[in-house]
């Protein structure tokens, strides 16, 4: 680095203006090196709070499930692991010999995550393809953040709708004996996915580009073949993502499902009979955590439910990184 | 607080205020115990004795009636809650433990059995009630009515009102799987509202044009006949002290709360009948 080099890349002189030195004073010096530090330091502590936050909700609600299952023998945990999984017979605030089958609840939360799917995804997977392809931009600008507030909606309001509107219209309309039942559920539930999955799975439709767009049409592609045949598989690990994303808010969504259920603990029979009241896992949580007894088998089997739901959207979470993950691959076209 | 700004004088001040609310502390602090069901008049009590005495604390823990009584036996509670009385093993007990418990009958609690204003059905046996609710009975036709399926609506298993209802009705008889369960009055109130062939329970505060009121063994709820303990879903709830409490104390004025006005307002406000009958 000599100066006549300089000169030479630098005919303007800016760099011979820049008379600040370029070594710094030893205050200087330091006070860069703690600020840098200082930084990084507090930085890494607001990313180490989350991560211990998660880690430490997982360890509360483990122990505090553990000793509804170990108490005794390793068989009479076993058994006890089993009747929690496969019994359906939930009557755990009986004050002699109590039943803690939570089959039904399981089943329960199960029949309105995919009912609510089923209605939420082939909705909101079109609606996405009809705002990332087809509207025109003026309109995709006023639906996109009024679909984003339907997320913005505290979901107590949606049980009240649930409750006060949805229930009498299904008993008058559709016959239904009880208005507060899984269909009822899973309606509002599909209500409330719906944001999630449009907003997510037209970002991915929308990262396709122009380029793949144009290449089908370049090849005699019409419209409609090049949505169904070109985009939408090339964007399927996003609209999975989206789906994945879509069916957590509805698992573990508890204020809708603990008003709009019905909250029977029984499995409906015949299966598909969707008129019938369910019970989920959040809505038995929220119901009869605020007045069992603290240390009872009661409150320790609330919170084995709780580790199963923390399981499930866990599961999902990995599944939904691995997908988005994927979209990224792809963005970068790998 | 306002007075840190001036300075010396004000820290003084504080912590002359400080050792006097430490003294009143000690002086005023009640520790009370027990039942869910009363647990929300005591509650509401609290509040307002916080006002009317500010240097007094008092605790409200909500354990159930027998963790209440077995804590003012091991005298680790000034007052208990219990929505029963005392069992003879918990008197003797406390006797033993040198704690002769004094009952005080704070109010009295009624839950009312309703059914969606089109059914003809005027009035049920307890019994009917509870093979409803049991399963036994499924059809409206079968106890009278018309042929229309029975949808049956409960409280929350959390809920004192459940409590109640599943103490003198269902006499701790398994609930059927199907039953709904709601986690408040009014929306038992809605929901019964609602359903035509739907039964439910709910305090007497929530009754109204809206449901239909039964009669249970031929008696009609209402402020007299649950104060007076004839309809046949009604029972007094207790507050249990060690001995009568001295005139005066806390706990005196916190055990005769329920003969103020204020105390009579907030008893109802709770869904529970006060005892004065008028």
């Amino acid at each position: 680095m000599t100066n006549s080099q300089t000169i030479q890349l630098d005919p303007t002189g800016a760099a011979a203006r820049f008379t600040r030195p370029l070594r710094l004073s030893a205050a200087e010096d330091l006070r860069g090196y703690i600020g840098s530090h200082l930084g990084r330091a507090f930085l890494f502590m607001t990313t180490f709070l989350s991560v211990v936050a998660v880690l430490l909700i997982f360890a509360f609600v483990v122990y505090e499930a553990l000793p509804f299952f170990f108490k005794g023998s390793w068989a009479d945990a076993f058994a006890r692991v089993k009747e929690f999984l496969t019994a359906n017979n939930w009557y755990p605030q009986r004050e002699h010999d109590p039943y803690y089958g939570a089959l039904a609840i399981i089943t329960g939360s199960l029949y309105v995550t995919v009912c609510s799917l089923l209605l939420a995804v082939p909705i909101g997977v079109l609606a996405a393809v009809f705002l990332s392809d087809i509207a025109p931009f003026q309109l995709r600008q006023i639906c996109k953040p009024l679909i984003e507030i339907l997320a913005a909606i505290p979901s107590v309001a949606y049980g009240v709708f649930a409750v006060m509107v949805v229930a009498p219209w299904m008993q008058r309309r559709l016959g239904f004996n009880t208005g507060a039942n899984a269909l009822n559920a899973s309606l509002i539930l599909a209500v409330m996915a719906l944001p999630t999955i449009i907003s997510v799975a037209e970002d991915a439709l929308s990262a396709i580009g122009r380029k793949t767009r144009e290449a089908s049409y370049a090849l005699g592609a019409t419209r409609a073949e090049t949505i169904v045949k070109v985009v939408i598989p090339a964007a399927h690990s996003g609209i999975v993502a989206a789906v994945i994303l879509g069916m957590m808010r509805a698992i573990g969504e508890t204020m809708v499902v603990w008003m709009a259920s019905g909250n029977a603990s029984r499995i409906p029979s015949p299966w598909w009979d969707l008129s019938q009241s369910i019970r989920t896992m959040t809505a038995t949580i929220a119901g009869e955590l605020g007045e069992v007894p603290k240390g009872s088998d009661h409150y320790y089997v609330l919170f084995a439910i709780g580790i199963l739901l923390l399981a499930f959207t866990f599961t999902l979470n990995l599944f939904s990184e691995y997908f988005m993950a994927k979209v990224k691959r792809q963005a970068r076209g790998g | 607080m306002k007075n840190c700004r001036t300075g010396r004088g004000a820290i003084l001040v504080g912590i002359a205020v400080l050792l006097i609310a430490a003294g009143a502390n000690a002086a005023d602090k009640l520790q009370i115990d027990g039942s869910t069901t009363v647990g929300p008049i005591a509650d509401a009590f609290a509040e307002a004795f916080k006002s009317l005495h500010p240097t007094c604390s008092i605790t409200v823990s909500k354990t159930g009636s027998g963790d209440g009584v077995a804590s003012l036996i091991d005298s680790r509670c000034s007052i208990a809650m219990a929505s029963r009385f005392m069992k003879e093993a918990e008197f003797k007990n406390a006797v033993n433990n040198g704690v002769l418990p004094v009952a005080h009958v704070v109010a009295m609690d009624g839950v009312c059995v309703v059914l969606h204003p089109s059914n003809p059905v005027q009035a049920l046996t307890t019994d009917q009630v509870r093979d409803i609710y049991a399963g036994k009975i499924t059809n409206w036709n079968q106890v009278g009515g018309v042929n229309r399926p029975i949808v049956i609506i409960s409280r929350d298993t959390s809920s004192g009102t459940y409590e109640s209802f599943n103490e003198l009705v269902m006499r701790k008889e398994k609930m059927a799987a199907g039953v709904e369960y709601v986690n408040s009055n009014p929306q038992a109130h809605a929901r019964v509202r609602s359903t035509e062939g739907a039964i439910g329970y709910v305090g007497l505060g929530f009754l109204d044009r809206y449901v239909k009121t039964v009669k249970l063994n031929g008696v009609a709820p209402s402020r007299s006949t649950i104060a007076r303990g004839i309809f046949p879903v009604s029972r007094p709830l207790f507050l249990f002290t060690n001995g009568y409490p001295t005139l005066g104390s806390m706990t005196h004025a916190f055990v005769t709360f329920h003969l103020t006005e204020q105390g009579q307002e907030i008893i109802e406000s709770k869904g529970f009948v006060p005892r004065t009958e008028y």
